[in-house]
């Protein structure tokens, strides 16, 4: 039975499209959404509510709508959650109920209605606590849920991001919000009118004409003015949310499938013209099919040609209702008006609806169009900070105190009269004060009646009933955001658009109290769903935390490098293509025999400079620096204010009032705004100076038995050049630093040199390497290198609570005599507490393998405790025999004991040593 | 998403900005004896006050800190000063 008039509405007749709803083909037209496609063909079930799987049809007819919430497939890709009054129909769209198997007409598990004694609110917190929550939850969360995301097209499924601003922004394109971009337009403001249908004009298309102008032209003529007077109008545009500092969240739509786009706006000045919805009467069975909101009729019937049904009891006492009586009737239906007021009502029929019985009389009707009066948008009102007003006679909250710079107008401000309503969105264009018009009408309240027989919905999508929030008050959860929460009340995908005022209502009448005593919930972003997809844009992956990258990265590629992430760096973990663990052993077994290249350029370079430099890097370092000369390097230690370890590594002096720290290599950034926060805090940053020129310098390290003869080879001189020296040098013309640090206990130089230079000092080393059978290493090696020398990672070997005593270094604890930043913090209870954990390293008996890193070391009580735990742990090719290093409670005097490490169950024995496991004289550091 | 006012480069996203401090903490003069409670309340004691609210935030492109009074529950930014020295 088709309800579709001949002539009429927006659509287009002469585009007609074929589509399958739970998998029955169907036909409409351009212009058609799915629900008012499947309205049309006469289709009443549209899907089943999310917990009792009640047949549900049309409340709605845009983004108010509960019920009909689908899974609609095309092209082959499928989109969950997308709601049938909102998403226009295209050709080929396969279009299938959600909650629902196999369709929304024979639902499997409709027999869960016939519990629903048993599923009042609080069901799951009461039922599912014993034994375990966690029992009931996989079989729970499969039942739940409003569709699934088909992973296949999310790479293709991005959304721009763009930033735009204007002087005055209408959101809302309906007759007030037209009257209101055209004033504002006019008066020379920069307008933008967005309005989140395909067409203009909103509620418009209800009415047959508009200032004496039939609509359609009335509407043309607005736009035409509106970008005559330079402003511009987006239409498939939500404003989803307003954000501190007037910041407006639009989501622009395009084609279905299409990731919307995301304008962040900044608006001198918003207009409010969003509308108002209406708002469901509450009375037995009031969720069945076929009860429909006036205000939907009567867009289904202007925008879509389509009747809600044939023979229609009309519900409500509204001015707006009598004007859709008469246009239902004219169009062919047979209309019977039933006083809301009467008492008790209830609507009989099941699937198919039959009769609405009021009090005494039975209405025989197909069709209910229920209104319990119109409820004002204030959800974008509310986002921004304005306060809402109760008002008596419209029975609704309206704006009150206006946020900065925002006015409502039209039916969102309570004007419900069109010729009024266009009045003050005039001069609300114009930036001129108006006042709110008074309402002709008194709406006579029609709120839930506490008490009263059979189940009466609240929340349809939710299947929150009259009984639950009496529930809620008998279990004192009385205030508003309490019962949402424990009835999940307005918390389905509609938020609550058409439930909120209902449930409030009933709870403000289960107390005796006055509605607006009650309250509302917080409105919150986002007022329409839209996809998580949107806020991250192109910020994801790679685009999210770029990986730096070396300025040799191609030469690494060349030898072969398997490239990984370090600390924020894209670098050579190994080189070749054999195991990776044994590719490590051999190259740190090369870098001890005879030497190794190694690529350190991430290794941090800032420079401090000025006449007060010297005075600051001896403040922000644990170690005195300010006896550090000219040409020298120094290990240190920055700490936080706290005490704790910060970083490590070395700093030279390049001269009296210039240094540069040599920071760890994921540290770089921390550093440099650790530095700065020090610097403008009680120093003249005039007199000190910082400056990051990490990048600007690639470093290569050699280091082993051999690398004095690499740098021979190279015309470096290295004579009198004792270890923790700095020389600015040059080679092939272009300078170069050389310095002698060692990280791995080898004779080791650093030559760090223009990194638009380091491919040429790069082949010139590795062609010096190669004769004497060494040559590049990876971050592996040097990590299985500096551990068997005990050299410390920081944030590995060291977590938020370790001290530099605790690292063994104690002497600027007790000597320096100048304040360093956290000096303090190494004097209290806590730094002095005899249970440190201290660094030590492990052995393990003679054949055994390497310690798992993060093993606990615990104590062999019945319920053991933890010690400490594994920092690192490898194989070392030099010594033949697994090392570790590990931070253990009282380490130092733990030398020599057994201890137990336990891992995932397992437990292991190992001997407590000191954390240096090769050379501890330092005899291969100068060899 | 909120505008600051960095002192040097003008208005700009929040997200060009880290919060360092709040206001008014003095670092106690560490080369004289510092009771343990006087060193605790300086590491950790917050304010966090709810209303009118004195801050050093940093705006980290060009790394300078300054000061901001700002409301931390309307969100309203009342002025950004630069910390550095006037000159003398």
């Amino acid at each position: 039975m088709t309800l579709r008039l001949p002539t009429g509405g927006l659509i287009d007749r002469s585009k007609p499209l074929t589509f399958t709803f739970d998998g029955k083909p169907h036909t409409g037209y351009a212009g058609d959404t799915i629900a008012s496609a499947l309205l049309a063909s006469g289709t009443r079930i549209l899907g089943r509510s999310f917990k009792y799987h009640r047949p549900r049809g049309l409340w709605g007819a845009w983004v108010d709508e509960p019920n009909a919430i689908m899974n609609v497939t095309l092209d082959g890709h499928e989109f969950p959650n997308c709601l049938a009054t909102t998403t226009y129909l295209q050709g080929g769209m396969a279009a299938r109920a959600v909650n629902t198997w196999p369709s929304a007409r024979f639902d499997m598990k409709a027999g869960l209605d016939l519990f629903h004694r048993w599923f009042a609110a609080g069901f799951y917190y009461k039922t599912f606590m014993w034994p375990d929550w966690h029992l009931f939850e996989p079989l729970i969360r499969r039942m739940a849920g409003l569709g699934a995301v088909s992973p296949d097209h999310l790479d293709t499924y991005t959304s721009d991001q763009t930033h735009d601003r204007c002087d005055t922004l209408v959101i809302g394109g309906g007759p007030a919000g037209l009257a209101a971009a055209e004033a504002a337009a006019q008066s020379g403001q920069d307008t933008l009118l967005i309005d989140d249908h395909a067409q203009l004009g909103g509620t418009a298309h209800q009415l047959p004409q508009i200032d004496a102008t039939p609509t359609a032209d009335w509407i043309a003529q607005r736009q035409s003015a509106i970008e005559a007077a330079g402003g511009r109008i987006l239409t498939h545009t939500t404003a989803f949310g307003i954000y501190d500092h007037g910041l407006v969240g639009l989501a622009q739509n395009g084609p279905f499938g299409t990731a919307p786009r995301l304008i962040r706006l900044r608006a001198a000045r918003i207009i409010l013209a969003t509308g108002a919805i209406d708002r469901p009467l509450t009375f037995a069975n009031n969720d069945r099919p076929g009860i429909m909101a006036v205000a939907a009729a009567a867009e289904y019937l202007a925008r879509y040609a389509t009747l809600p049904g044939r023979q229609i009891a009309l519900l409500a006492n509204t001015p707006q209702a009598d004007t859709l009586a008469a246009q239902l009737t004219q169009a062919g239906a047979q209309v019977t008006h039933v006083d809301p007021a009467q008492s008790p009502l209830s609507a009989r029929g099941g699937k198919r609806l039959k009769a609405l019985q009021a009090g005494d009389r039975t209405h025989p009707a197909d069709t209910i169009l229920a209104s319990g009066g119109l409820t004002p948008l204030v959800h974008l009102w509310r986002h921004a900070g304005g306060s809402l007003a109760w008002c008596d006679r419209r029975n609704a909250f309206l704006p009150g105190t206006p946020p900065d710079n925002m006015t409502a107008t039209g039916a969102a401000n309570g004007s419900f009269e069109t010729d009024e309503a266009l009045e003050h969105a005039r001069a609300t264009g114009q930036n001129t004060p108006a006042k709110r018009p008074d309402p002709k009408h008194h709406i006579t309240p029609h709120w839930p009646a506490p008490g009263s027989k059979g189940r009466q919905w609240i929340d349809f999508q939710h299947d929150v009933t009259l009984k639950d929030v009496e529930l809620a008050a008998r279990e004192n959860y009385t205030s508003v955001e309490h019962l949402k929460r424990y009835t999940t009340l307005g918390m389905a995908s509609d938020q609550g658009k058409t439930s909120n005022m209902p449930g409030l209502a009933a709870m403000a009448a289960i107390q005796g109290r006055p509605i607006p005593e009650v309250g509302t919930t917080t409105f919150r972003p986002p007022f329409v769903p839209v996809p998580i997809e949107m806020y991250h844009g192109a910020h994801t992956k790679q685009l999210w935390n770029p990986l730096k990258r070396l300025a040799l990265e191609p030469q690494h590629r060349a030898a072969g490098a398997a490239l990984g992430e370090y600390g924020g760096w894209l670098r050579p973990g190994w080189y070749g293509k054999g195991d990776p663990v044994q590719q490590a052993q051999t190259e740190a077994l090369m870098a001890r025999q005879t030497a190794a290249i190694f690529d350190a350029s991430p290794l941090g370079k800032i420079e401090v400079m000025g006449p007060e430099a010297e005075a600051f890097v001896n403040f922000i370092y644990y170690n005195t620096i300010a006896t550090l000369k000219p040409g020298k390097i120094r290990y240190g230690f920055m700490l936080t204010e706290g005490g704790a370890v910060f970083d490590d590594g070395v700093i030279a002096r390049l001269d009296a009032n210039r240094f540069v720290i040599s920071c760890s290599s994921s540290h770089v950034d921390s550093v440099r705004t650790h530095l700065e926060a020090w610097r403008q805090d009680g120093n003249d940053p005039d007199r000190i100076f910082i400056h990051d020129t990490t990048q600007h310098w690639a470093t290569l390290t050699v280091t082993g038995p051999r690398a004095r003869a690499i740098l021979d080879t190279l015309d470096l001189d290295t004579d009198d050049f004792p270890h923790m020296s700095l020389r600015e040098t040059s080679w092939q013309d272009t300078p170069l630093r050389l310095a002698r640090v060692s990280f791995t206990g080898d004779t080791s130089f650093e030559l760090s040199i223009r990194a638009s230079k380091a491919p040429a000092l790069w082949s010139a080393l590795l062609d010096a390497a190669k004769p004497l059978d060494a040559g590049p290493i990876g971050v592996e090696a040097l990590s299985i290198l500096r551990a068997e020398k005990g050299f410390l990672m920081i944030g590995k070997d060291t977590d938020g609570e370790t001290m530099p005593h605790d690292l063994g270094f104690t002497a600027p604890r007790q000597k320096k005599s100048t304040p360093f930043v956290g000096d303090r913090s190494l004097h209290t209870d806590k730094a002095n507490a005899p249970d440190r954990k201290q660094l030590v390293g492990l052995t393990v008996p003679a054949g055994a393998p390497p310690l798992p890193t993060g093993a606990h070391v615990v104590t062999d009580d019945e319920i053991p405790r933890s010690l400490g735990y594994v920092t690192s742990s490898y194989l070392s090719p030099t010594l033949g025999r697994p090392i570790a290093l590990a931070l253990l409670e009282n380490g130092t005097d733990r030398m020599g004991d057994t201890i137990t490490a336990w891992h995932l169950g397992e437990t292991r024995q190992a001997t407590v040593t000191a954390p240096c496991a090769l050379d501890p004289e330092g005899a291969r550091l100068d060899a | 998403m909120q505008i600051f006012t960095c002192p040097f480069c003008g208005p700009r996203d929040e997200r060009e900005f880290h919060f360092a401090a709040e206001a008014g903490k003095t670092r106690p003069d560490t080369t004289r004896q510092i009771d343990p409670e006087t060193w605790a309340t300086y590491l950790h004691a917050q304010r966090n006050d709810k209303g009118r609210t004195r801050e050093v935030w940093m705006h980290l492109p060009c790394s300078e800190l300054f000061l901001m009074e700002r409301d931390s529950v309307t969100m309203e930014v009342f002025s950004t000063h630069p910390l550095r020295k006037e000159p003398q």
